[in-house]
């Protein structure tokens, strides 16, 4: 043992006077490269543009497909530039007779985008692309044999790469009605782009032929099928033609659902073979954007590497105020991007995603609940700051409020909070929802389950969007009063009396005696969940009302809400687009989920909000459009359909070698700004993680303790005689 | 033996059939088929027609487990459940609800998974006896009665605690090794010492303990009195005698999971980033994806099958008197 030991022992000292670190997770010919390494959690489900529709797929996808349209990193409100577009398209409205009518005329009947597409932008290298010298493509014939010996489809010798043209995105929009994609907005987009719906239609009987016929899931030549509101001027122009109004259709032609997809590549991977070793666009995606996906194993690392025939794009020159100062403006007009790969790997378990990135292993991480006393402190004037331990490592924070918002809903359909009955017990309602709404005290909440990141609501609009109004203006009357240059919650004697007047003197119905029980339904999430539940049911009982959590798993919660048969219950809603719009749908009227099964999960119903949701969803921000939200998030106060809980707040820490880090809520394809010093990051680490050898010394001291007088013992008792020797 | 061997694999299809029937009727219990829509399709915007389409294309529009608007043997094969289940008999295990092919994700994790394992069940099992062994040579002495001690401690830790402090002290505070991670090859091996170490240390509780029971009844028998009558070493008597003859037993709680192997560690491969057939499964369970869960159910209950037969089979390897009739 000990002939091993000591060459074993000899060589962990070498290497650790050699300065090498021994728990980097990264090869170390990656390392001192121009490299950001990032961490997810949960494994993407799609990649596919017109199938991907949550946060942690777009972080991939959007760094390598691009929308004609993208968000400005820098400017505060959110503001749309233009990414392979020209220009931010305008729409032109037409009446019935397709004659252009101006904006505010009640004749239109059509809106007409037209969108110029950059000429010159190249997709990156992919075999699909890859013609011989006919002229003709290599790859799409391939044996399933050929196939089967894939690793990946970059394995195939030749690659190309071609011009992006108008008819990529014609292709991609005529996907939304793909008969086997299920495009989540295909719903959405039936509604509004003329023709949709017939085409999907057309393409289900395709299908249904191709299945009869044989050929399964062979690939159907979408160019074939014309989509009568989605046109092609010439190459680098096409036109998209929706019924009626729409002005939030711009926002999202900066979603992946509109990137470009072309035909060639849609051929490539429908190819039979191709779907038994996950090639498809599903998991391969094929894009003009900076980066290209040359590793995708969701399991445990999905690896982005520089798109080589990206064209470059210029850092931004402008952004808030302030941004200059903080640095974030050094790179202006910089051509990006900045970094040549970014390794994702897969963390499941927040303790090692937290340990590594303090060891210098991830760039930047979000802050758990768990870690968040470990990384900041709230001062006492609720700012919050780093502790000295983060700052000792050069870590820097950033904070910024989602542009989203949690909130406790009160069903409009129920018969004791809802205001669905009209007349005196609507009115009654309305107190007792009033009432429940000042003594839910979410600042509390805030502190005690958020460690203090978020906004209390006043209203449904977050800041950053339009519509938003701040301080006193921004103050809901209802529920607290502006004092001090600061919002405060009104006392709980306004509450009891509202109580009162709704019927429930101290908490008990007045006609009857019984106590008032009211319901909260939400989401199980273990036995940690209990002090949550308790809070809930402490805030109800200040009032004397019992309230009766009713646990479940989220697909019986949803369906409780599909069903309205909940009274009340906890959500939260992140934006699609930054406009007012996306927000104060989720109280109109026609978007009841009981009753049309869209996104108001409360079932809130005001014909005068309703009304006014209709003429502000139309309008441009502009002083009458501000005034039209403003009655209506007063009308929603008034009638309290939701106690309004609070807007998250995103807190960032990254280390000092990373730069231009700005959180974003609506652009997604953040990592072409991000700058890394690769040598100080390298020399960090080899600091923060000399090894530690006298642990190893030890371990082998105390398994000699253990065996020595083991073999000892055994010696002793090999020579030991059976009996005494005579005599003794 | 070759009519034995038949004839326990003609037992395994009721088993199998049986298995597979019980993973149905629990998921759908607590998923519907609209609720796997829902999950794939995503919680925003989505349309009843969409789900009703996503059911149809995955052939979830069928009534679960009878259908009574058929006719014949239609109402028992034009459901769910037969349409589901009969393709894995032949080991097809077609596409996870998201499109991916499971065959093709099983080939690739299936390596992550055995590298952790073969060398935790190897090493393990090698520790074991060796600390068993020990214990009982030393029967009724102090190392003997420190080792229970030691053993029954080491059993009372959770897993769970040996994980998280062996990354907080080895990787963390000593930078030994990577906290998490994996890559192939053999750079896979500065990402396995650390959970194999653990899966070993934390095992040594109940293996040894198991282990030195056995070993102290063989050694009450007469065969090793009469060995050590013979004047044969210690170290002989244990090794040549005892050691075969508390095979049996060894082997009943040995060879039952060799093909287990294959399943993967779930608890060691979440918190180790290690892209094993242990973490495809929990991603399953909570993608609600019904086709990896019956597929990894199915493959578990062939494997265990399989264990059991081959711990069948060894027995008469080490134990002349077994025959298998």
């Amino acid at each position: 043992m000990r002939a091993l030991l000591v060459p074993a022992l000899a060589l962990a000292v070498t290497l650790a006077a050699c300065g090498r670190v021994w728990n980097d997770p990264y090869p170390a010919a990656d390392r001192g490269k121009n490299i950001l390494y990032s961490a997810f959690v949960e494994r993407p489900k799609h990649l596919d543009p017109v199938q991907s529709y949550a946060e942690d797929e777009s972080r991939f996808i959007q760094q390598v497909y691009e929308p004609p349209l993208q968000y400005a990193y820098l400017a505060r409100p959110y503001r749309l530039v233009p990414l392979t577009a020209t220009e931010v398209p305008h729409p032109q409205y037409l009446d019935r007779d397709r004659r252009p009518v101006p904006a505010t005329s009640p004749a239109v009947a059509y809106s007409v985008y037209t969108i110029h597409i950059r000429p010159g932008i190249l997709y990156q290298p992919h075999p699909a692309f890859a013609r011989d010298a006919s002229g003709a493509l290599r790859y799409d014939h391939l044996s399933r044999e050929r196939i089967a010996g894939l690793a990946s489809p970059y394995a195939l010798p030749h690659s190309g790469t071609r011009e992006l043209v108008s008819d990529d995105y014609i292709y991609e929009i005529k996907r939304l009605a793909h008969p086997r994609l299920y495009s989540p907005i295909f719903g959405l987009m039936s509604q509004y782009i003329v023709g949709l719906s017939d085409l999907a239609a057309r393409l289900r009987a395709v299908d249904e032929r191709m299945k009869a016929s044989g050929q399964g899931e062979g690939w159907i030549d979408l160019r074939k099928y014309p989509l009568a509101g989605v046109e092609r001027v010439d190459a680098h122009t096409f036109r998209i033609t929706l019924k009626g109004r729409y002005p939030q259709f711009v926002y999202w032609l900066a979603m992946p659902f509109f990137a470009p997809v072309p035909w060639e590549v849609d051929k490539f991977f429908q190819q039979p073979g191709m779907a038994a070793k996950n090639f498809t666009l599903d998991w391969w995606p094929v894009g003009t954007g900076p980066y290209m996906l040359t590793e995708n194993n969701p399991n445990a690392r999905m690896v982005l590497e520089r798109n080589p025939n990206f064209r470059g794009e210029p850092y931004p020159s402008t952004g808030e105020p302030g941004d200059r100062r903080e640095g974030l403006l050094a790179d202006a007009g910089k051509t990006m991007p900045f970094i040549d790969k970014v390794i994702f790997s897969r963390e499941k378990e927040s303790i090692p995603y937290w340990n590594k990135f303090l060891q210098g292993y991830y760039d930047s991480s979000g802050v758990s609940s768990d870690n968040f006393d470990q990384a900041v402190r709230i001062s006492v004037e609720g700012e919050a700051a780093l502790t000295p331990q983060m700052r000792r490592l050069g870590i820097q924070l950033r904070t910024s409020v989602a542009t989203s918002i949690l909130y406790i809903g009160f069903n409009w359909l129920d018969p004791v909070v809802g205001g669905a009955m009209g007349g005196a017990a609507a009115e009654r309602a309305r107190k007792l929802r009033q009432a429940i709404s000042i003594a839910v005290d979410m600042e509390e909440y805030l502190q005690i389950f958020a460690n203090g990141r978020g906004i209390v609501a006043q209203g449904p609009i977050p800041p950053g969007i339009f519509g938003y109004r701040g301080g006193a203006a921004g103050v809901d009357p209802v529920t607290h009063v502006w004092r001090d240059g600061a919002a405060h919650r009104r006392a709980l004697a306004e509450a009891k009396r509202l109580l009162a007047e709704a019927g429930y003197p101290d908490g008990r119905d007045a006609r009857t005696g019984e106590p008032l029980v009211l319901y909260l339904d939400t989401v199980s999430r273990g036995p940690g969940d209990k002090a949550r539940l308790d809070w809930w049911r402490k805030q109800f009982a200040k009032l004397s009302i019992q309230l009766e959590v009713r646990e479940t798993d989220w697909n019986r919660f949803q369906e409780k809400i599909r069903k309205g048969s909940e009274q009340i219950f906890i959500l939260g809603w992140d934006a699609d687009y930054p406009d007012p719009e996306n927000f104060l749908f989720l109280l109109d009227g026609a978007q009841s989920r009981a009753l049309h099964n869209g996104e108001n999960a409360a079932n809130y119903s005001n014909p005068e909000y309703d009304a006014l949701f209709e003429r502000m969803r139309n309008m441009p921000d502009s002083p009458e459009r501000q005034k039209l939200i403003d009655r209506m998030v007063d009308i929603a106060r008034n009638d309290a359909p939701w106690i309004w809980g609070y807007f998250p707040k995103d807190y960032v820490l990254y280390h000092g070698w990373l730069s231009n880090v700005k959180p974003n809520d609506m652009a997604r394809n953040n990592i072409k700004y991000l700058r890394v010093d690769p040598a100080q990051r390298a020399a960090y680490q080899r600091r923060w993680n000399r090894p530690m050898l006298w642990p190893l010394a030890l371990l082998v001291a105390l398994i000699a303790a253990a065996v020595v007088p083991a073999v000892i013992g055994y010696r002793r008792r090999e020579r030991m005689a059976a009996l005494p020797p005579a005599g003794k | 033996m070759l009519a034995y061997v038949i004839r326990r694999v003609l037992y395994a299809i009721p088993i199998l059939i049986g298995v597979n029937l019980i993973t149905f009727v629990l998921f759908f219990v607590v998923n519907t088929p609209d609720d796997m829509a829902r999950m794939q399709l995503g919680a925003k915007r989505v349309t009843q027609a969409a789900i009703d389409h996503w059911k149809a294309e995955h052939g979830y529009d069928r009534p679960l487990l009878w259908n009574p608007a058929a006719s014949g043997l239609g109402k028992a094969t034009d459901t769910i459940f037969f349409r589901k289940s009969l393709r894995l008999f032949a080991f097809d295990f077609g596409a996870s609800e998201d499109g991916r092919d499971i065959a093709a994700e099983i080939r690739t994790r299936m390596w992550p998974s055995l590298a952790l394992a073969i060398p935790v069940f190897l090493v393990g099992l090698a520790v074991n006896v060796t600390f068993a062994l020990t214990m009982a040579f030393f029967r009724a002495t102090y190392l003997d009665f420190w080792g229970v001690v030691l053993c029954v401690t080491m059993m009372s830790i959770s897993t769970l605690f040996y994980i998280i402090g062996g990354q907080y002290l080895v990787a963390k505070l000593w930078h030994l090794v990577p906290i998490s991670g994996y890559e192939g090859g053999l750079d896979a091996i500065k990402f396995l010492i650390l959970p194999v170490a653990i899966g070993v240390v934390s095992g040594i509780g109940s293996g040894s303990r198991w282990y030195r029971t056995l070993f102290l009844e063989e050694m009450g028998k007469d065969y090793v009195r009469t060995a050590r009558a013979k004047g044969l070493s210690e170290a002989v008597v244990l090794f040549r005698h005892v050691l075969k003859n508390a095979m049996i037993p060894i082997l009943t709680g040995v060879v039952v999971v060799i093909p287990l192997l294959f399943m993967g560690s779930l608890l060691m491969e979440s918190f180790f980033g290690i892209p094993g057939l242990g973490s495809y499964t929990i991603d399953a369970i909570q993608a609600q994806d019904f086709a990896v869960v019956r597929a990894m159910v199915f493959i578990g209950s062939v494997l265990y099958i399989l264990g059991l037969l081959l711990t069948d089979l060894s027995y008469t390897l080490v134990d002349p008197r077994v025959r298998l009739e």
